[in-house]
């Protein structure tokens, strides 16, 4: 499934710690993506997954451990990043290609440049999200999927070799949540970037994921679903007992007997758990 | 053209002078305000109005013209709101509401002052109304270095600003240092606003700060054209008010002008509503029209 170039990581994280004040966010995280691969960071709302994208992008400094980025070719250690809910407001007079654009250099100072080349160059992009047609409306106009992919249009612009996404599937209905993985999944595999995505439900990343990192309590499993994805191993990150169901090509995580902790588990276990 | 440009208009120093000061903060005060209404800071740029009060009645108090203080109150009013403020946008809030405060009572305790000493007249009128008709040409190379000055600093900010109003969380990922560049900001602000003071007064450079913007933004879709349209629309009015209030001379029997700021508030407020008059189509209609 994933494609290991020269078996080099793009990111490698190292006992990561971040306390904040007496609550102990991340406990010892420790992973790492290889190129072109597609992660889902799977956990409840509350486990850690933002601040862990923070330490990742340099806004969070970890009491303890390490963040390896691999840089480019030209030097540049540049991860893309969207982040969640993003709130675009509707009097904002950009439009979605002039948003793209700021993605090349909008954190440079001075005034926005114009090129034949980089009007392709943002095209191109517009296409690889499928955004096109709405390439000249106002961001604060489009809805929320819309923007969404104009988001990561502007993230994946300046050729990123890793691709944050917070949440991206929050906030859509069911059909749009499909939609978006499949046009994330096209990412991956047609830009040559990894994505490492959080979301609180794995079930539909599985078909795309090519491994899962799953945050609970402050703490990541990372590795393949299979491996990842069993009691032995979840019941270790939660600090109690919980069963792994698979029914219908779903996998549930609930809690074993005694524990009142359900309702923060990674799945829609509250269905089927009483 | 005689029903419109009465005898000696375009022959006086004073409506010269008037029409160049006009002219240069209308333009200033429009691009430096889309950012203002983009960024939601029209509180913020309220609250630096009223320090520039404070500033430019504590200039006259002290014998300096009265763009010294609008500035240099502006600067530090700016500076303390920051230094107050925090993060969150409910405490930028109350730091700007303290500020503001603070400076609205030194503000009456000057012009208080300046009235007593009486060795200005019309001191409040003059720093709260505008004094553009009465403004010694020799301000002239002051304003035109300011103005420029403004203009520049936006310019330099201009990407990173954009971008940290989209998105702080981006910008901030991108490596843009967000709290300096809205810091910056802030100076360009309180320039622009010690500008329009001189031209239309403290109370009222609010409405040269927002009303021309937030008349682009309702017709406008791209920063480029937003900011063309609020320039021209900050130009126009200015211009047209000080006309009006010029003509106003004749208008009545008493031969008292009227105020330039009336007409340039007047004519802002019509600018906005005629704007949005203009926009009632919902706007992916006509997006889909310029497709």
């Amino acid at each position: 499934m994933s494609t290991h170039q020269h078996g080099s990581e793009v990111l490698h994280l190292e006992g990561i710690d971040v306390w904040f004040g007496e609550r102990h966010i991340l406990d010892s995280v420790s992973f790492a993506i290889q190129p072109g691969e597609f992660t889902g960071l799977i956990g409840a709302n509350g486990a850690g997954k933002t601040t862990l994208f923070r330490v990742i992008l340099g806004l969070q400094r970890p009491s303890a451990g390490t963040v390896h980025i691999e840089p480019d070719a030209s030097g540049h250690r540049s991860v893309g990043y969207v982040p969640q809910k993003t709130h675009l407001a509707r009097d904002i007079p950009l439009r979605a290609r002039d948003l793209v654009a700021l993605g090349i250099d909008g954190h440079r100072l001075g005034l926005p440049r114009r090129s034949s080349a980089r009007t392709r160059a943002v095209d191109e992009m517009l296409d690889a999200v499928d955004a096109r047609r709405f390439a000249n409306a106002r961001v604060g106009e489009l809805s929320g999927g819309e923007q969404q992919r104009v988001l990561i249009a502007h993230a994946l612009i300046s050729r990123p070799r890793l691709l944050l996404l917070d949440e991206p599937l929050a906030n859509l209905d069911l059909g749009s949540v499909e939609e978006m993985i499949r046009l994330i999944d096209r990412i991956v595999r047609e830009q040559d970037v990894a994505v490492l995505l959080s979301a609180h439900e794995m079930n539909p990343l599985l078909p795309v994921m090519d491994r899962i990192a799953y945050i609970a309590g402050g703490r990541v499993a990372s590795g393949t679903t299979e491996e990842v994805v069993r009691p032995s191993v979840l019941s270790g990150l939660y600090g109690h007992h919980v069963d792994v169901v698979r029914v219908h090509g779903r996998v549930l995580v609930v809690a074993g007997p005694g524990s009142h902790d359900e309702e923060h588990l990674a799945s829609d276990a509250a269905h089927v758990f009483p | 053209m005689h029903w419109l440009f009465e005898p000696g208009f375009f022959s006086s120093g004073p409506v010269h002078v008037a029409l160049v000061i006009g002219g240069v903060s209308g333009v200033v005060s429009a691009l430096v305000g889309v950012f203002t209404v983009v960024r939601g800071q029209a509180f913020g740029g309220h609250a630096l109005t009223d320090v520039s009060t404070a500033g430019g009645s504590g200039a006259l108090l002290l014998g300096l013209t009265p763009l010294t203080g609008f500035v240099a109150g502006g600067l530090l009013g700016g500076a303390a709101m920051e230094a107050l403020g925090t993060e969150h946008e409910r405490g930028r809030d109350v730091a700007t509401g303290i500020v503001l405060g603070a400076a609205t009572g030194l503000a009456a305790l000057f012009l208080y002052l300046d009235a007593t000493s009486g060795a200005t007249s019309g001191t409040a009128q003059q720093v709260l109304f505008g004094s553009i008709f009465v403004v010694q040409s020799s301000i002239l190379p002051a304003v035109v270095v300011l103005a420029a000055l403004t203009v520049a600093l936006v310019a330099a900010l201009y990407r990173p600003l954009v971008l940290s109003t989209v998105s702080p969380e981006i910008a901030a990922a991108r490596g843009v240092r967000v709290r300096l560049i809205g810091v910056l900001y802030m100076a360009a602000l309180a320039m622009s606003v010690g500008l329009s003071s001189l031209t239309i007064g403290t109370v009222l450079s609010t409405a040269l700060l927002i009303g021309p913007p937030a008349a682009a933004l309702q017709i406008t879709r791209s920063m480029g054209r937003a900011l063309l349209a609020a320039a021209l629309i900050g130009v126009a009015t200015t211009w047209l008010g000080v006309l009006l209030s010029y003509d106003s001379f004749d208008w009545g029997s008493s031969h008292e002008a009227m105020p330039v700021s009336f007409f340039v508030v007047a004519l802002v407020f019509a600018a906005y509503l005629a704007a949005g008059v203009s926009r009632r189509r919902p706007a992916r209609l006509r997006d889909a029209e310029v497709r």
